[in-house]
């Protein structure tokens, strides 16, 4: 891999601008307030589960349990006005199990590669990896990002390493983790962002989380993310897409993140190509939700299939 | 010094109607009374005027109410009783006057959301500002007091201090209930009684507050409430048995007050008009300092008198400044103040409408650049949308005078001295904003800023326990804190 020269965080930061923690908490903070009711409340919550990325990622995972997963992303409930989800998320050996069930469908099938969620493995190992989950027939490829070359200073590395999985990704569509948790500073996240978009396609993303830290996606690294991102399209003409993954499971809060879309970068934002949840219990409250605005009261918690695990 | 960054102006965001909130107002009642008289010695009035007028919702032009109008009989007979009950008020222990005044505070918590929306009713602030600000910030302000009330010894170590007798209070309208416990809360903690008249178009939430103080057993006549317009406030600042006369609203009327009080041994507090810098460095975090600067003008309408009206812009960041400010004013939602989702409300009366759209037309007329973004206003009530003037120069009238709308005026620097010296270019002194990320800066700014409060990266926070008040005409003496503790007791 040829290696860029040198970029330094300093002058990175001095370039796109610095965050300031309180200001972006203060702004999120009034999504919060905003009161999402009735019609644009169903819209929203059909809207979040066209986005959603149901994910399983555990060591215990096997093929039954991807059906599983396929099947209730397919149809999330019997209720026909309800979409399907944009993807499930699983981990690579899983993928040609989901491909069987998802061909010819909208669901597209996410996986994530990369020695995820550390990222500790030789580069060759991680292209391996995602030349695998690619042959196999993954549709969009989630990377984790070096956190501990970023920390260490070593920006044109956690670049190069995104420019090769993208080029090793071919057509598929690629979406950078930052593991926002790990960066920790609203200035890191928002450098880790431009280092991502510059060496993104349209249309690819970069996401907050792996799901796999004690913290993941807030309000406030979604919302310096999607700064950056709005940044970057004035700037450049590229549309990067977002998603917030880890931590997204009520209704609720997938509505606070949407607003904050809406406001943030518009109309144009709003659909699962440009925004994605990386979430499984988050479905089934959506679900519930829009339910109950149908039919006016909440059903039981076994009308629903509850855990994730039993996908 | 950052890159100026390319920005293709061609390029825009879609802020359409993709996905738009329904209407969600709040449906609490308010339980406003048709009628309210007077509040003297302890209960409700009629005037001895016989008169009452409306109080209007500038939200939709209706009645609210029918407000007395206190005339000068009606004054007399307020300061009688508050005199009447000075001398056991005075003498009761800090504690039990402390007892009152956190009663007060928890009774405004239990009925926080009837008196939010019968602000938002009477004044047009939107009701997420009157439920999350004004009314939570006003029972801070009894439960701060009511913790001094009996702490005063350690207010002046070694000494004692004193209340000063009957106090005469004088409020506005852009805030009426937080006006009223700002004032109100430290001189009864330091043993005051008071003659409190609110501002003519806003005494709803005043008339409401005598309910809670009934209902919290405060002995008659220690607070006495009259209402009306401008001749009922020259009785009360007229009259022999006032202390002291404590005043917040245009520096006209600070100025008539001071005139008159000239030679009288009566003390006074001003707290008057502003027209504060809020000054964005070239290092600052943009996002947020726009974020600062739409909520330094925009929050209550701009009705504030320590509005970040006049917007300092490095001449290297403007042009993003600028832009970023323009994009963030295409989704504030103006409109209904009663719904949550409401950023920008009404205008508090047709009067300020008028006056607004008055200093605007001078505005465009003298050739600054306006930008207002589209948006539907409601065909009843006082609406204004929110407006930018780009190329003001500092002889532009609405770089001089305090405009007290949704009217930001934006000026261009070089350097720090230069941004200094256009921030007090006016004369007021009441607040100021610093927008940078070097921390040496804040500090040598803050310094050197003459007002009487610097935010930095930051605006229009308030505590009770962070002082408030002005330098040059934005008037004198301070609110909150032990410096305003102090502007309602003498050291003896």
């Amino acid at each position: 891999m040829a290696r860029s020269n040198p970029i330094s965080l300093r002058s990175l930061i001095s370039e796109i601008g610095p965050v300031d923690q309180v200001g972006i908490e203060e702004r999120v903070a009034k999504y919060i307030t905003r009161s999402i009711k009735k019609a644009s409340k169903v819209q929203a919550l059909k809207l979040a589960v066209s986005m959603v990325d149901l994910t399983t990622l555990e060591g215990k995972d096997t093929p039954g349990k991807v059906a599983s997963l396929c099947l209730k992303a397919l149809h999330p409930h019997d209720d026909p006005s309800i979409p399907s989800t944009a993807a499930v998320c699983v981990y690579p050996r899983l993928v040609k199990h989901a491909k069987k069930l998802l061909r010819g469908s909208s669901v597209k099938i996410a996986s994530v590669a990369t020695a995820f969620p550390s990222g500790q493995a030789p580069l060759a190992t991680r292209l391996s990896e995602v030349r695998a989950a690619v042959s196999d027939g993954a549709d969009e490829i989630d990377m984790v990002i070096s956190r501990g070359a970023f920390l260490a200073g070593e920006l044109a590395l956690v670049q190069d390493e995104i420019a090769a999985v993208r080029d090793a990704c071919g057509k598929t569509t690629l979406k950078a983790i930052l593991e926002t948790s790990e960066l920790e500073t609203y200035d890191n996240i928002r450098a880790a962002s431009f280092l991502a978009m510059r060496v993104l396609r349209p249309g690819d993303f970069i996401k907050t989380s792996t799901g796999k830290t004690s913290s993941n996606a807030t309000l406030g690294n979604n919302q310096v993310m999607l700064e950056a991102i709005r940044d970057f399209y004035l700037e450049t003409g590229t549309e990067i897409a977002m998603k917030p993954a880890g931590g997204i499971r009520t209704a609720k809060q997938a509505i606070q993140f949407l607003i904050a879309v809406k406001e943030t970068l518009g109309d144009a934002w709003l659909n699962n190509a440009h925004y994605r949840f990386g979430a499984s219990a988050l479905l089934n409250d959506l679900v519930r939700q829009l339910v109950k605005e149908k039919t006016g009261a909440y059903q039981a918690p076994y009308t629903f299939s509850e855990a994730s695990g039993s996908y | 010094m950052p890159a100026k960054r390319p920005n293709n102006p061609a390029r825009e965001l879609l802020f359409g109607d993709l996905w738009e909130y329904d209407p969600a107002p709040e449906t609490a009642p308010a339980h406003i009374a048709p009628r309210y008289d007077l509040f003297i010695n302890g209960q409700f009035t009629a005037p001895k005027s016989k008169k009452w007028f409306d109080s209007i919702s500038p939200g939709n032009e209706q009645k609210v109410s029918e407000i007395a109008l206190a005339n000068e009989v009606d004054v007399n007979a307020a300061f009688a009783a508050a005199s009447a009950a000075f001398p056991k008020w005075s003498k009761a222990s800090g504690a039990e006057r402390g007892k009152y005044l956190y009663r007060i505070a928890r009774l405004l918590q239990d009925r926080a959301r009837e008196f939010a929306v019968a602000e938002t009713i009477d004044g047009g602030k939107p009701i997420r500002e009157s439920r999350d600000f004004d009314v939570p910030v006003a029972a801070a302000h009894f439960f701060y007091h009511a913790g001094w009330a009996d702490k005063l010894a350690y207010a002046a170590p070694g000494r004692t201090l004193a209340p000063l007798g009957v106090v005469g209070q004088i409020i506005p309208w852009n805030f009426p209930l937080l006006m009223l416990a700002w004032k109100i809360a430290p001189a009864l903690a330091c043993g005051n009684t008071i003659v409190l008249k609110p501002a003519e178009t806003t005494s709803v939430t005043a008339m409401k507050f005598c309910s809670i103080l009934q209902d919290a057993g405060l002995p008659p006549g220690v607070l006495n409430i009259v209402t009306g317009a401008g001749d009922t406030g020259t009785n009360i600042v007229h009259h022999p048995a006032a202390a002291k006369i404590a005043f917040t609203g245009s520096t006209t009327i600070g100025k008539f007050i001071q005139r008159t009080l000239a030679g009288t041994d009566k003390r006074i507090t001003l707290e008057l008009g502003g027209k504060a810098a809020n000054i964005v460095f070239e290092d600052a975090p943009i996002d947020q300092a726009v974020e600062g600067i739409v909520n330094g003008i925009f929050f209550n309408q701009g009705h504030v008198c320590c509005a970040g009206s006049r917007l300092l812009v490095q001449e290297s960041v403007a042009d993003e400044v600028l832009r970023k400010l323009k994009m963030r004013l295409r989704h504030l939602r103006v409109g209904d103040p009663l719904d949550k989702n409401t950023d920008i409300g009404a205008i508090n009366s047709r009067k300020q409408l008028e006056k607004i759209q008055e200093l605007v037309k001078s505005g465009v007329s003298e050739g600054a650049e306006i930008h207002q973004p589209a948006c539907k206003l409601p065909k009843r009530g006082f609406y204004f949308a929110p407006t930018l003037f780009s190329n003001v120069s500092l002889s532009h009238r609405i770089a001089r005078e305090e405009i007290f709308g949704p009217v930001l005026s934006i000026l261009t620097f070089r350097t720090p001295e230069e941004a200094i010296e256009k921030a007090h270019n006016t004369p007021y002194g009441l607040s100021a904003g610093v927008w940078t990320d070097k921390g040496s800066r804040i500090l040598k700014m803050s310094t050197e800023l003459k007002a009487g409060v610097v935010w930095a990266n930051t605006y229009n926070k308030f505590d009770p326990a962070s002082p408030f008040g002005g330098y040059k005409e934005s008037g004198f003496g301070r609110e909150g804190g032990k410096q305003g503790l102090l502007d309602y007791a003498q050291i003896v």
